[in-house]
């Protein structure tokens, strides 16, 4: 068992070394290595399939890399199944909405919550003290979730189909927070918002870092949005990763400008 | 429950209030009609008119003759329920654990096994007899555990797989085991005794014993009713347990988004092989009953049929609504059982035509399913989630085009 001590001192939530996605003969993720600092937020930016929702897949485990490997806190994740990587600390949402439709706003959250339950076939059928104390718990705390993320009170016993989009993408959040996890994967979050909504989701996005202390990965295309929010930004472009670092410098990076705009004649 | 509004102005100035208002209105009808204590009022009710029913009828009347069998049905229909209806997993061999259930009976409850002799609380003739003979509880306990085993088996392969690819593996496995039981034979165990008795069938199977009410006998069907009764409302019990549970909700879960699901957190194979092991389990205990009160286990009993015979009780009944599936069962089976073989059956000769109405009686099943289909596609007792999906669907429609709502993080403290 690695210990905190063990760790670097740059104290990296999640490292990826040389990660390498084939769907056949092509290459989704082309020898991707990031890193990702404690307690900060950083973007994953680039043109579309340029492979950014690929290695989501791949850190939450639903697919499997090629090659390459995946730490978390100094824990080798690569081959890990999505549950155990999810009880490990890390949380998704996702870039189309992927809400139990026939559930309510609540229950979807406490679905979230799966991984920090403990209810077997048998404390469920007897209900003892224990499993009714932690169903209490979980309804609880989905409710402060939901609220947290600005959900309207009288929505939250409306089926998850039932809610705008804006509020889907809300309870969304709420599900992937109550994994209570380290870190957060929020794919294209401001998809479809105005630039109002954007902002106001970039603000809660420092909030919850602060106030839950989380780690943010964030694939983002608005790039207001991403040089508003992000720490660090990594730009990927057909599988391989082309510029890293602070927004502004990011944002002047010929390489960065050619793969957006293509190459200057 | 929801609050009352007092701003009934304010909300319909907008097409996203005016939709929020006739929502509310619905949930009110919803809750006029059917109170809060309604299903547990109802499920009181209903268990005591199941006790004292026998009671209304002769000891051997044909009506409770139906009403065990469709009891037992409804067994069979809740556990189906839990893997189609729960964990959406389309299983189309559940005849699988009838058969197996019931030959949990003739192997541990007969002589069939003659060169054993084993007994173990049993009492009356059979404790003579050579042969296994359990106690009929232990044969129950003996039946779900044997389903839960081969359900695990069935699922494993499945696993893998999605939708219309798990129906043809699980009824290529139900065609399996129906074979076995066929040509089972063959199967020498040894000393003469084979695995099964194929089209013979096992026969004089033990019936059960209990202290008290004595040795079961077919001239006496109360008995039998009140044990069947008694196995359906323990069923029935972990069901609706299980339903509200985060086992239940993680089925759920895996059923409506199986990638979002298992980002969640929930363990999939886990997951739907318990859904498996325990829809068989409760197929198993239904199958192990009617085994002892068929007196016979025979092979030509487990047929493809059958499957989708149960599988219509639950769609009829509401996929994945627990109610449902009893009112489904019951259906069904007295239409099979007591319907059309004992009050409709010379209906065609009435208005002179010559068959009878049992030789129809599968053209009768599809027709009901296709009516169900086209005037209550939800099922007869869908499902809470699933009524309030059909009005969700216009909410779909509608907040398209309601008011954008803006993101904002209204929440005061960090929970």
């Amino acid at each position: 068992m690695t210990t905190e001590t063990a760790a670097p001192a740059t104290a990296a939530v999640m490292r990826i070394d040389h990660l390498v996605k084939e769907f056949g003969g092509l290459v989704a993720v082309d020898d991707v290595s990031l890193e990702i600092p404690r307690h900060s937020i950083v973007s994953l930016i680039g043109p579309n399939g340029a492979g950014k929702t690929t290695l989501f897949n791949m850190l939450t485990g639903l697919y499997k890399p090629t090659a390459g490997r995946i730490l978390l806190a100094d824990r080798n994740i690569t081959r890990a199944r999505p549950d155990i990587i999810t009880k490990l600390g890390v949380a998704r949402t996702f870039q189309n909405i992927r809400l139990f439709g026939a559930m309510t706003a609540v229950e979807n959250v406490i679905v979230g919550r799966h991984a920090r339950m403990h209810a077997g076939i048998f404390g469920s059928v007897v209900r003892t003290p224990r499993v009714r104390r932690e169903e209490r718990q979980a309804r609880e705390r989905a409710r402060e979730l939901l609220a947290y993320v600005g959900l309207d009170e009288d929505s939250f016993d409306l089926l998850a189909a039932q809610l705008s989009y804006g509020d889907q993408r809300r309870v969304e959040i709420a599900r992937a927070l109550a994994s209570e996890p380290v870190l957060l994967l929020l794919d294209e979050p401001t998809a479809g918002m105005n630039p109002q909504e954007s902002a106001n989701l970039t603000a809660f996005m420092r909030r919850m870092r602060d106030e839950l202390n989380l780690t943010i990965l964030l694939i983002e295309h608005d790039m207001k949005v991403v040089m508003d929010v992000s720490e660090r930004v990594t730009v990927l472009d057909h599988g391989t990763k082309i510029a890293e670092g602070p927004p502004e410098e990011v944002r002047a990076n010929p390489r960065v400008i050619e793969a957006y705009l293509g190459a200057q004649k | 429950m929801s609050k009352p509004r007092t701003d009934g102005q304010t909300v319909l100035e907008s097409g996203w209030g005016e939709f929020r208002a006739q929502m509310k209105e619905w949930r009110e009808a919803i809750d006029r009609t059917l109170p809060p204590w309604w299903s547990k009022g109802l499920a009181i009710a209903l268990i005591a008119i199941g006790i004292v029913l026998p009671f209304a009828f002769s000891q051997n009347s044909g009506f409770m003759n139906a009403t065990i069998i469709a009891v037992a049905y409804v067994v069979m229909s809740l556990g189906l329920n839990v893997v189609v209806g729960f964990a959406g997993l389309l299983d189309l061999g559940y005849v699988a654990f009838y058969a197996l259930g019931a030959y949990s009976l003739g192997w541990f409850g007969s002589d069939f096994f003659f060169k054993t002799k084993v007994h173990v609380l049993v009492h009356g003739i059979a404790a003579q007899e050579t042969g296994i003979h359990l106690n009929f509880i232990l044969i129950l306990i003996a039946a779900a555990v044997i389903c839960a085993l081969a359900g695990i088996v069935i699922g494993l392969p499945t696993l893998r797989l999605r939708g219309d690819y798990i129906a043809i593996v699980t009824l290529a496995f139900g065609e399996i085991i129906g074979v076995v039981a066929v040509n089972g034979t063959d199967i020498h165990l040894g000393g003469g005794m084979t695995l099964t008795a194929g089209n013979f069938g096992i026969s004089a199977v033990d019936s059960p014993y209990f202290p008290v009410i004595g040795q079961f006998n077919l001239l006496n069907l109360r008995p039998w009713y009140w044990l069947i009764f008694a196995i359906m409302l323990i069923v029935l019990f972990v069901n609706l347990r299980l339903r509200d549970s985060r086992l239940g909700r993680a089925w759920i879960a895996l059923r409506e988004d199986e990638v979002a699901a298992v980002s969640m957190g929930i363990p999939s194979v886990r997951t739907k092989l318990s859904a498996y092991a325990m829809g068989a389990a409760f197929g198993g205990m239904s199958g192990a009953f009617l085994g002892t009160y068929f007196t016979t286990v025979n092979a030509g009993q487990f047929q493809f049929g059958f499957s989708i015979f149960i599988l219509a009780m639950v769609i009829i009944g509401g996929l994945g609504s627990i109610w449902g599936a009893v009112a489904g069962g019951l259906l069904l089976g007295y239409i099979n059982y007591y319907l059309i073989p004992d009050v409709l059956n010379s209906l065609p000769s009435k208005v002179g035509l010559n068959f009878q109405l049992v030789t129809i009686e599968i053209g009768i099943y599809g027709f009901l399913l296709v009516l169900v289909m086209i005037l209550r596609p939800q099922g007869l007792i869908p499902e809470r989630r699933r009524r309030l999906e059909l009005t969700a669907e216009i909410a779909a429609t509608d907040t398209e085009l309601a008011e954008p709502t803006a993101f904002h993080a209204t929440g005061e403290t960090a929970p």
